[in-house]
């Protein structure tokens, strides 16, 4: 008994002793080594914010160059390469990293009541190959960047281009390294270091999408890996698998390409689930409705990510009898989708809702996935998505998603689990202005673009008809406002560090675990390991009454 | 009591060498143990898919290129690539043995086989190299390589392609391999493994029968049926 407690009884333990993860030891040298998920969880936080800035200032440079037709301030070959680097450090610098690797690797363990992920030294290597993976990619823009699109299409990629195409993709095949160890790493955690009573359906239902995106990552990645390495082959000794002049089959490289790519989209949305689904419950204060549900549609939507690589090759050449198959399966990830929406309206129903900084991202959420999701179907089908298929409606749909979803709700993460990892509190009001630029400047940007899409705006070209200015000028007024907000959430959560109150254990009276330890918590996680006696948001009986 | 014997109940401390300690964030050893052992075998499965993406391509060419294929293919030599394949499921049957042999406390064994093991690793890259160098003079080489003459078919630079990516990867699993399988010899010397610890032998001989079981697959598909 003197090592354990029961869930109840951490929330009545006596304050530590001063000690936390922040301060037990100190010095630079101490966190390159230091082998505590939380600190490992706080460089990649770190880390993919350095990244998100990255891509963002190139979005910003492009936005801008978009203002007129023709040349606003760049050419059009570095317009291609401010493109391709947002795309390329958007999706693999900041998104498929973002949520599972920050907030994830964070709140694995302390959600479970562990003590760490199950392979800690793994885990600070997944982060080393994280950063040697960014320092080709950054190599690759200061030796004469890259300008083919971060989906590195071949023939270009492999011969035409003149650019560092080789340094970027060594850059991104080292990433996947770490994204296979971060994915494998907790898959074992999950079904090995549940605290005693937490069995798999009391886990948080963010657990369960990390589950389903570490499903992916394991199974998905390592295509994309062979397909990088036989891209980089051909490039540099033109061994022909891609080359339609020596007999390769440039359509093979979209098939190996999507086939991860595809999949990999959901290692960017699960997670951003996941965390929409504990700011719901959280802040409408009751249990998820529907647990099941939401849990095993996360699982489903990992199975059928497999399935439809092919609706990105609608219009390459591929036979009308896949399209038709590819389009058909592609209808089926709108099922668990649409299961998890419905269950996220249900746990809002009757709850007594608290319209805190994390929820007004929760509720964003759930408005802007429902239109990127929706719009998704679009492109599905195939007569819509012939005319559709590489215009900004594409362009405004997968920003919906990736980032009118996934960001906001890694943005929305941020401010619901700041206080505990920071043990500080933020400005609530400035929190809350930021939140609105964002949200308003994202709407303002990107939906002007699927209006610019249907009227047939192709996607990546320099130059435009003019009829298409002034929603262009308007689309890049948005960028602007978006940008302001994203400034302001940075300086807020920044000047928290400096002169935020104390947090207190539990702000926002959640029901997970990881609320019943200090913020920010001690180096071991937990006083005494936990020993779980209620279901996943559950409250203590004198609690509720 | 110790913490370590705690967590093993005591009696099973004594069976564990004293340079092994159970990690704090484990309840006892063997969930440790089945932790590990169920990583290796996810990173298996990363592996498989790795080389999955290989065999699709392979196979699609073949299909397109069927007579290019067949003519490349009788340039492989079926002779050192049947040795080969002999070789690493021996050395395959040694690592097992090897593993066998640790969970038994039969250190002095345990050396043996692994050193058979890494033995006959190492002929299979020496046989390879003769491989290569024979393959390298001819000309016999991928994609826009390609210089040897009198072909009658049209792309044999892609067989070659594939043959060089598919058994090149494998090779350098098998160097990979061998520098886990001297890592484990050397541990082994140290006394540090006994039939109560042997995970890390057991782990290196999983990863080193998907070697041999990869090639298993490579031979016949590239040297046999062309």
């Amino acid at each position: 008994m003197a090592n354990t407690a029961t869930v109840d009884e951490l929330g009545h333990s006596p304050a530590v002793r001063g000690k936390n993860y922040l301060n037990q030891t100190a010095g630079v040298w101490s966190w390159l080594t230091t082998v505590d998920h939380k600190r490992i969880g706080i460089m990649y936080l770190v880390s993919v914010l350095v990244g998100f800035g990255l891509g963002g200032i190139f979005a910003l440079l492009v936005r801008l160059e978009l203002l007129t037709a023709k040349k606003t301030i760049m050419d059009a070959s570095q317009y291609n390469q401010a493109f391709t680097l947002h795309g390329a450090a958007m999706v693999f610098l900041f998104i498929i990293p973002s949520i599972p690797a920050s907030l994830g690797n964070f709140f694995l363990p302390l959600m479970i009541g562990a003590k760490d992920v199950a392979f800690p030294r793994l885990n600070l290597l997944s982060l080393y190959l994280y950063w040697i993976g960014a320092i080709f990619m950054l190599a690759a823009i200061v030796t004469g960047g890259v300008d083919t699109g971060w989906t590195f299409y071949v023939p270009y990629a492999s011969g035409v281009s003149t650019t560092s195409v080789i340094s970027a993709t060594f850059g991104v095949f080292v990433m996947g390294f770490s994204s296979i160890l971060t994915g494998l790493n907790f898959i074992v955690t999950l079904h090995k270091l549940r605290a005693p009573g937490m069995s798999w359906y009391r886990m948080p239902l963010f657990l369960w999408s990390l589950y389903a995106t570490s499903i992916i990552q394991v199974l998905a990645t390592p295509v994309l890996g062979i397909t990088l390495l036989l891209l980089i082959f051909e490039r540099a000794f033109h061994i022909g698998i891609f080359d339609p002049t020596l007999g390769g089959d440039p359509v093979l490289f979209q098939h190996f390409f999507w086939f991860y790519s595809h999949p990999a989209v959901y290692i960017m949305i699960l997670p951003g689930m996941g965390v929409a689904t504990e700011i719901l419950a959280t802040n409408s204060q009751r249990r998820v409705f529907g647990y099941k549900a939401i849990a095993f549609s996360s699982v489903a939507i990992a199975l059928v990510s497999f399935l439809v690589w092919g609706h990105h090759m609608f219009v390459s050449g591929q036979s009308e009898l896949s399209s038709a198959i590819f389009s058909f399966l592609t209808f089926f990830v709108a099922i668990p989708s649409g299961v998890k929406m419905f269950n996220w309206l249900g746990t809002l129903w009757g709850g007594s809702i608290r319209f805190t900084v994390p929820m007004l991202y929760g509720i964003a959420f759930l408005f802007l996935f429902a239109i990127g999701g929706l719009t998704g179907l679009f492109l599905g089908m195939l007569s819509v998505d012939l005319h559709l298929h590489d215009t900004y409606f594409v362009v405004a749909h997968f920003h919906y998603v990736m980032m009118g979803s996934t960001a906001i709700a890694f943005f929305g993460g941020l401010h619901h689990w700041w206080p505990k990892m920071t043990g500080k509190m933020y400005d609530e009001n400035l929190a809350r202005v930021g939140f609105a630029l964002t949200f308003i400047g994202f709407n303002w940007t990107f939906f002007t673009q699927f209006i610019l899409g249907t009227r047939g705006m192709p996607r990546r070209y320099y130059n435009y008809l003019d009829q298409f200015q002034p929603l262009h000028a308007f689309s890049t007024y948005g960028s602007w406002v978006l940008g302001t907000g994203f400034l302001i959430t940075f300086i807020c959560l920044a000047r928290s560090l400096k002169t935020g109150a104390p947090a207190p254990a539990d702000p926002w009276g959640g029901a997970t675990l990881e609320w019943k330890t200090a913020s920010p918590p001690i180096t071991e996680n937990f006083e005494k390991a936990p020993i779980v006696t209620l279901d996943a948001y559950e409250r203590p009986a004198e609690e509720t009454a | 009591m110790s913490a370590k014997a705690e967590a093993l109940g005591g009696a099973e401390e004594s069976k564990l060498s004293p340079q092994f300690h159970v990690a704090h964030h484990f309840d006892k050893a063997d969930t440790q143990f089945d932790a590990g052992r169920m990583g290796v075998w996810l990173f298996l499965v990363t592996e498989i898919l790795l080389f999955g993406g290989l065999f699709c391509a392979f196979a699609i060419f073949r299909s397109k290129y069927f007579p290019s294929f067949v003519e490349a293919h009788h340039h492989l030599d079926r002779v050192m690539g049947g040795i080969n394949t002999i070789v690493l499921i021996s050395s395959s049957f040694t690592m097992a043995l090897a593993v066998r042999s640790a969970q038994k406390n039969e250190k002095k064994k345990t050396t043996i086989l692994l050193a058979i093991t890494l033995a006959c690793a190492a002929m299979f890259l020496v046989v390879k190299y003769f491989e290569y160098s024979h393959k390298i003079h001819d000309g016999l080489l991928p994609g826009g390589n390609f210089t040897a003459a009198d072909f009658a078919s049209g792309h044999p630079g892609i067989f070659f392609a594939i043959y060089f990516m598919m058994t090149g990867i494998h090779g350098v699993h098998v160097v990979i391999g061998m520098g886990l399988i001297l890592w484990i010899l050397l541990r082994n010397q140290k006394n540090e493994f006994s039939s109560r610890y042997y995970a890390p032998v057991e782990n290196v001989g999983l990863y080193w029968h998907l070697v041999d079981l990869v090639w298993i697959y490579l031979f016949p598909l590239l040297y046999l049926v062309g």
